[in-house]
């Protein structure tokens, strides 16, 4: 069951991925990677990470591609379906310098999947914490010992972009 | 599930490789660099089950800084548009405007 679950989102994400490059419209594209988040989401679910996946849906999807939308409206390009590919050599570059991540992607991944699972155990690093502590405290519990130096800083982030944002974004007077 | 997470995150991020080079709309751009974080993401979380949490804690903070990152080319790409008229990433060839 888990794996046809697996399978179906991991579909959509891809097909919904190659969407997000493919189709004209901007808004198009953003519904299209909507749907690529809320579909990794659902695989970080099968994957035991259920906190980032209410995160990603939340955040993400909700805020984030909101804001995309926001600035699409703003900027008047809903309806602009001009043609907006580079031009040949461009994208014979991109093909290339991309085939070749792929390909080395391909050959990481190809020699040794077996290998990668039998060397790093079984996949239950992370099932005592979820047991004893819920989804929420498990990743709660190392963001506010380990890592709350790190965390504190993410807000000083975010009160900068925002500040940022809004000089950037203001009008010269 | 480890080895087909890593595939489909690597197709995933190969993809929006290629939306960052081909398209020139610069909103589709940036949609095209969500999507290699959001590739990223994937490999953290799948590797999380076999190396402990700090996968999910580094996945929080990516999506923080996809957060900031996201508002504040959002509001360049405003800034640019007001004295341009354009989107597109062809026109912008000049450092000061």
């Amino acid at each position: 069951m888990a794996e046809i679950l697996f399978f179906i989102f991991a579909a959509v994400a891809v097909g919904a991925a190659v969407g997000v490059v493919v189709s004209r419209s901007p808004v198009a594209s953003l519904l299209f990677m909507v749907t690529t988040l809320a579909s990794t989401a659902g695989i970080f679910v099968l994957l035991e990470a259920h906190f980032l996946a209410a995160l990603q849906i939340m955040v993400y999807a909700g805020a984030i591609m909101v804001l995309f939308l926001f600035v699409i409206m703003l900027l008047n390009l809903g309806h602009e379906y001009q043609r907006d590919i580079r031009g040949n050599v461009a994208v014979i570059m991109g093909f290339a310098v991309t085939g070749l991540m792929g390909g080395l992607l391909v050959r990481q991944l190809g020699g040794g999947t077996a290998g990668l699972e039998t060397n790093l155990g079984p996949g239950d690093a992370i099932d005592a914490a979820l047991l004893e502590y819920g989804a929420v405290g498990a990743i709660a519990r190392p963001l506010f010992t380990d890592y709350v130096v790190p965390f504190e800083l993410t807000g000083i982030l975010l009160l900068v972009a925002i500040v940022g944002a809004l000089v950037l974004a203001k009008k010269a007077s | 599930m480890l080895a087909e997470s890593l595939v489909v995150a690597g197709m995933i991020f190969v993809v929006g490789t290629l939306g960052v080079i081909v398209r020139r709309n610069v909103i589709i751009m940036f949609l095209c660099i969500e999507l290699q974080l959001n590739a990223v993401n994937l490999t953290f979380v799948a590797f999380s089950r076999y190396v402990g949490i700090e996968g999910q804690v580094f996945v929080f903070f990516v999506i923080a800084v996809a957060a900031a990152e996201a508002a504040v080319g959002l509001a360049i790409i405003i800034s640019i548009f007001r004295h341009y008229e354009t989107v597109d990433v062809s026109n912008f060839n000049l450092l000061k405007w």
